[in-house]
């Protein structure tokens, strides 16, 4: 019986050099995968939803799409590294703000988008200049976000401010920035926000069917590209001291490693992430107002990864999928019913599957399968206690 | 002075007026393996909150190889090379003890290190070697969550190691182990002590007799008195304050 607590290890030491091999393998698999769904969605899917007459919504796909990167966003920091934004709206916004001032800054030389002459504003307010050029547009859609977040990111956790107060806080600058852009007419429209859909982008319109095929496009190569970013930060090293940040900060202190500045890079990438989705949704939406750095919307980021499955990529994707959709679907056919389905939905996640959709799958789902299918259950096992001859003895002989 | 591994004077560490370490005095050789006991409340916990930087001194001063700790932040002196093992095994529950091994044994603890590194070879035969000392090779590449209570105070130990750190800072190591885990982690500790210096809290008698050479009583922030466990144990103050206590009906 004690055989299993003595220190010298009962099996050769060559069974610590097994796991390298096969990961590589299955990495090119999912990457072939993840190519693979990239090409459906994009060839595939458009062509299909036009042979059901549903042809609206491949540009709805297009959308969700967008907010699946900001939820790939928030599962990197939520997920991973265990801090709860509920400010993402902030970057989210800014994103698309930015790639909005640039579509609006497209007319001939001289003249003002529209809404200027509105409240009598003459000459174009300074930080709008540089949004004249495409190239700092596109930087900048990235690294505002981030930079912003890296700014509030540093003082936050620099001063070691985490869980709940760090929540609050993040939700505290969203009312900030909020107040900010719903206020300023002068600035930018304010309350009205920027609309895109007539602006137009190398002579053609924003809201043509060209142009959107082309963000549609587009959306699916940066979901792509943010996947593999996440994926990047969250396997190897630093996703397993990401995880270990989460699970046990100040335990990592004493390990050596200063929490701070990993803290803050996957906030800001996560924010830089964000930004991009939010231009590509507003470009597809046409229109950026502050509505989105409303308080509900921010949260409702949250509830997509959490239903998906914390810390599970995939499982965020899909979690912004589904809901979007079910929500979409749902307010069609019962316009006043969609709030009470969202809050029994998060309850559901919270009390029944704690893991999300994905955190199902990967446990209790499989069992059900298995059990579906006839197949007996798996049964987790020590390594040890499977070799172990006695256990081995009993299991023969003791059966029946 | 700086041939000692570690020094402290007059260390002062308040709460609120209450003092919790109260004009302590300690030193260390390198290479010394050092036990401290001392009664529920001494401060034994608090020492060890004051060397890794957990809690700054009021008064007075921790030299580490002649190197002032004072606000210094955890990281850095760890880095200096002081480990720290906590009272309940303190491992990251979701990694595999390969790697919370790796974590703790990477040399480049900086952002971008970590994140362009990866296990070089010697590395990853270091870590096999320490699965191997601590006894979990066959469970190396299970969730920490699913190792025994024993297994994880191990672990614990073997992240020590791996941090390679000239001072080892061991907090209670065998509460809640059974006899037979007691003396392995006892036998391990013995092993490490011939290459590192080592500060052991414990409450566990037995286990103190097996691996103590110095001891330290803590008692009330100071330190009631020191040498070998024959000594302390017969000192008629450390018997009042302390190991009389279970004894009292022999008398």
């Amino acid at each position: 019986m004690l055989k299993g607590k003595s220190m010298t290890p009962e099996t050769s030491p060559t069974e610590t050099q097994i796991p390298r091999r096969p990961r590589r393998h299955l990495l090119w698999i999912e990457a072939g995968i993840v190519v693979a769904i990239a090409l459906l969605i994009l060839f595939a899917a458009p062509a299909l939803l036009t042979a059901i007459g549903q042809e609206f919504r491949i540009n709805m796909l297009g959308r969700f799409m967008a907010l699946a990167i900001v939820a790939l966003g928030i599962d990197l920091i939520w997920g991973y590294t265990g801090m709860l934004s509920l400010g993402h709206g902030i970057f989210f916004s800014l994103g698309g703000y930015a790639w909005a001032m640039y579509l609006q800054l497209q007319l001939p030389e001289g003249e003002l988008p529209e809404f200027f002459t509105l409240y009598g504003v003459k000459e174009l307010p300074k930080f709008w200049k540089p949004f004249h050029s495409l190239p700092f547009t596109l930087v900048a859609i990235i690294l505002i976000p981030a930079l912003i977040g890296a700014l509030l990111g540093y003082l936050v956790f620099r001063n070691r401010i985490r869980g709940v107060y760090f929540s609050i806080l993040t939700q505290a600058s969203l009312i900030v920035f909020f107040n900010f852009f719903n206020s300023q007419q002068k600035l930018i429209n304010g309350t009205n926000g920027l609309k895109t859909d007539t602006a137009k982008i190398f002579d053609v319109y924003a809201g043509s069917d060209d142009a959107q095929a082309i963000f549609y496009t587009l959306t699916v190569v940066f979901l792509v590209l943010a996947y593999i970013v996440c994926r990047w930060l969250t396997s190897g090293r630093i996703g397993k001291l990401l995880v270990a940040i989460r699970d046990d900060e100040s335990r990592v202190r004493f390990s050596g490693y200063n929490p701070t500045g990993y803290k803050v890079l996957v906030f800001a990438v996560s924010a830089g992430i964000a930004g991009i989705a939010g231009a590509l949704y507003t470009v597809q939406s046409g229109i950026i107002s502050p509505k989105s750095m409303d308080i509900a919307f921010s949260i409702e980021m949250v509830i997509w990864v959490a239903v998906g499955g914390r810390a599970s990529l995939v499982g965020a994707i899909l979690g912004a999928l589904t809901v979007n959709f079910a929500k979409s679907i749902l307010s069609e056919q019962f316009p006043d019913i969609w709030l009470f389905f969202q809050g029994a939905l998060f309850l559901v996640v919270v009390t029944v599957l704690p893991g999300g959709f994905v955190g199902w799958l990967r446990n209790e789902g499989q069992d059900l399968l298995r059990s579906l299918v006839g197949r007996p259950r798996r049964i987790m096992t020590y390594p040890s206690l499977a070799e172990d001859p006695e256990v081995e003895y009993e299991r023969q002989n003791l059966r029946d | 002075m700086s041939d000692k591994i570690l020094e402290i004077e007059n260390l002062t560490v308040s709460f609120d007026g209450f003092k919790a370490l109260n004009q302590l005095n300690f030193s260390m050789v390198p290479g010394e393996l050092r036990v401290i006991i001392g009664p529920n409340g001494a401060g034994k916990t608090t020492f060890l909150d004051v060397i890794t930087g957990k809690v700054q001194p009021t008064e007075g001063r921790v030299l580490f190889k002649g190197k002032n700790l004072r606000s210094k932040s955890e990281h850095t002196i760890s880095r200096l090379g002081i480990g720290r093992k906590f009272q309940t095994p303190r491992v990251y529950l979701k990694l595999t003890p390969r790697e919370n091994l790796d974590l703790s044994g990477n040399r480049h603890k900086d952002v971008f290190a970590t994140l362009l590194g990866r296990p070089s070879k010697p590395e990853q035969r270091t870590i096999a070697g320490l699965l191997e000392t601590i006894g979990l090779t066959t469970k190396a590449d299970i969730p920490a969550d699913l190792l025994s209570h024993g297994e994880k105070q191990r672990l614990e130990i073997g992240m020590l190691v791996a941090q390679s750190p000239d001072l080892l800072l061991v907090d209670e190591p065998v509460a809640g182990l059974t006899d037979e885990e007691t003396e392995n982690v006892g036998n391990l500790l013995l092993t490490l002590a011939e290459s590192h210096s080592i500060v052991v809290i414990e409450h566990d008698m037995e286990f103190v007799r097996q691996i103590a050479r110095q001891v330290t009583v803590l008692h009330q922030g100071s330190v009631l008195c020191e040498g070998s466990m024959d000594d302390v144990q017969t000192d008629p103050r450390v018997i009042e304050v302390y190991l009389g206590q279970p004894e009292e009906s022999h008398d």
